[in-house]
């Protein structure tokens, strides 16, 4: 594959230029968007919205790696599950303050992603997605071996503590404040990323490599940058994850999990701003209404993958912003 | 008794024996994915499942059928390289003009669905699967006792990668497969049908996977999971060879079979990350891999 890793649902996302109006659009969106975090609790069961607005951010700080820098990831529940882990084992041995255990994890996230990122975009294509599954995979049997994770158990019982040592976390409420705006706080910097120059100049490398090597840019730099933002911000949203369910396990470092914030992406719209978002309230949803009657999360995730990519490529978000001819 | 490095002889050939048994499994597997990428340039991401369909379809036969393990040994790769065939025509070959990650992402869809199927029909226990009568028991030699199907395994897949070899490189099919490798448009033009060519190519990398299955069936359980374990580490055995070499995935995938062997016996806690951490090494010295071309 060459540098030239665009896809057709991509490509029609981001190629629709950007006007004043979509500006002004996207503001509205956002604004939209916190009125509904804001009512979404008393509406629904708050664990339920905070569960997707971590898998949102998640998808989010994938999408970052995958829709604008060309870079199909298949091991991101390495960051996700690592910094859970450093998260909780932060907030419940050495009994640090959630803000100060969250940021313990997103920083950890931050170190892997420097490291397996400079492996990993040593090579390119459908390699490079091998190559951070295989990664992921190293992590997960390191996180199963070591012993600060607790191995099969996970590390449970995770105190959600007093943010600043003040605002006590343990009612549902409080603590949906704080990942309402952790959320936000995700979200508006990766909306910053893609429209800073440095967000132009990683969508002209993964459209066209070659070219912008010719032209001097420093690839691999650019490339290990996005890696390690998209790490970080995957490791924030695995953080707050570990405190909201106060808990941190295998599951969330498994290749599984990997393949999850694909799918979320996927079915959301890869490539755009918000098909995260509205993948993992569709995922999350589908996959909590499906439990109810034990049906196979593998089976679910799987035949929604193979419709999405047969028919579907271009995801909810996707399809909106053609149909309304806006970019999204 | 004799010990290398403070570990008995006994215990060491015992691990390089499994270690050689592994190697032979990543050997086949790494062959198959790399003739699919060769041609269809994609990353059948479902052959782990297809190597666990291997292994179940032996058992389907064995219980259902009363066929017993030589007949497995036709019939499964038979039967999963025509469901490899029918994938191929019905899904995959519509997305050859697109972006490779969707290849990707399309099989990694259906392990999940075969993966699944398998798990809520036959849990995550796993099934027995007798080793056949004419290959119970082993040789005792003066160092170590050598189980005969063991023996077996090694020996076919040798015979299986070396024969692949030479199909590719000695006959007339061969060519057409690596010219069309080589250059697609060009081969169609000389009248060749190409698109059989990638049908077939790719049910028979889905047969050489399901017939690692069968071998693996009476030395692992038959277990859903089975698949998805091995996969992973065939993707890290593929990046170490590189995927430009036959005869290069093959022996990646022997060494390695072997150094994660040496690893259990002298640090038994890095035996699941050894191969990893290779890959990563040589991502760090020669990131095109050992066999592999720069392009």
């Amino acid at each position: 594959m060459s540098g030239a890793s665009t896809t057709d649902a991509v490509t029609d996302a981001a190629l629709a230029r950007e006007t004043k109006s979509d500006r002004t659009l996207h503001a509205l969106i956002f604004a939209g968007l916190a009125i509904a975090v804001a009512i979404a609790p008393f509406l629904l069961y708050p664990v339920l919205v905070m569960k997707i607005l971590c898998f949102a951010l998640f998808a989010l700080a994938f999408n970052l790696l995958l829709g604008y820098g060309g870079l199909l990831s298949f091991g991101h529940a390495a960051f996700f599950g690592m910094a859970g882990y450093v998260c909780a084992y932060a907030a419940k041995v050495w009994g640090l303050t959630p803000e100060l255990a969250i940021l313990c994890g997103t920083a950890v996230s931050a170190l892997l992603g420097f490291v397996l990122g400079s492996l990993a975009i040593r090579r390119q294509g459908i390699y490079f997605a091998m190559i951070t599954l295989a990664l992921a995979q190293m992590i997960y049997f390191i996180s199963l071996q070591a012993k600060f994770t607790g191995g099969e158990d996970g590390i449970q019982g995770v105190p959600r503590g007093k943010l600043f040592g003040l605002v006590d976390l343990s009612s549902d409420l409080a603590l949906y404040a704080v990942t309402a705006v952790i959320f936000f706080a995700g979200f508006l910097a990766i909306y910053r990323i893609i429209h800073s120059p440095f967000g132009q100049v990683l969508r002209a490398i993964r459209d066209n490599e070659p070219r912008m090597i010719s032209l001097g840019y420093r690839v691999g730099r650019y490339k290990l940058i996005v890696f390690v933002l998209s790490a970080t911000i995957a490791g924030l949203a695995g953080s707050t994850k570990a405190l909201v369910f106060q808990l941190a396990s295998l599951t969330d470092v498994h290749w599984t999990m990997s393949g999850e914030v694909v799918l979320v992406t996927l079915v959301g719209g890869m490539g755009t701003v918000f098909g995260p978002v509205a993948g993992a309230a569709v995922i999350v949803a589908m996959e909590t209404y499906l439990a109810q009657f034990g049906a196979s999360v593998m089976i679910m995730q799987g035949s929604v993958f193979v419709v999405c990519v047969m028919l579907f490529r271009e995801g909810i978000v996707g399809r909106l912003a053609r149909l309304f001819r806006v970019s999204l | 008794m004799i010990e290398i490095f403070g570990v008995p002889l006994q215990a060491l050939l015992g691990q390089l024996l499994l270690g050689l048994i592994n190697g032979s499994f990543y050997a086949v597997l790494s062959l198959g994915l790399a003739i699919i990428f060769g041609l269809l340039n994609n990353i059948n991401f479902a052959h782990g499942a297809q190597y666990m369909m291997g292994a179940f379809a032996a058992w389907m036969l064995l219980n259902y059928a009363g066929l017993g393990f030589w007949w497995a040994l036709i019939l499964a790769p038979l039967i999963v390289g025509l469901f490899g065939i029918i994938l191929e025509r019905v899904l995959i070959s519509r997305l050859y003009r697109l972006d490779h990650l969707y290849g990707f992402l399309l099989t990694f869809g259906l392990a999940l669905i075969i993966q699944g199927i398998l798990q809520s029909k036959y849990g995550v226990s796993g099934l027995a699967y007798a080793i056949p009568a004419e290959l119970t028991g082993g040789q005792r030699l003066p160092f170590m006792f050598l189980p005969n199907y063991r023996v077996f395994v090694i020996v076919a897949s040798l015979v299986l990668c070396l024969s692949v070899w030479l199909v590719i490189e000695k006959t007339m099919l061969g060519a057409y497969l690596r010219a069309a490798t080589e250059n697609p448009a060009l081969v169609a033009a000389f009248g060749v049908n190409v698109p059989l060519l990638l049908t077939l190519t790719y049910g028979g990398g889905v047969a050489l996977a399901a017939f690692a299955g069968v071998l693996a069936a009476p030395i692992y359980s038959v277990n859903p999971n089975m698949g998805a374990d091995v996969i992973i580490v065939v993707f890290a055995v593929v990046v170490i060879g590189g995927m430009g070499s036959i005869l290069g995935s093959v022996v990646t995938g022997y060494a390695l079979g072997l150094v994660e062997g040496l690893t259990k016996v002298y640090y038994p806690q890095g035996s699941a990350t050894v191969i990893y951490v290779i890959m990563a090494l040589v991502l760090l010295i020669k990131p095109a891999g050992l066999f592999g071309r720069t392009n």
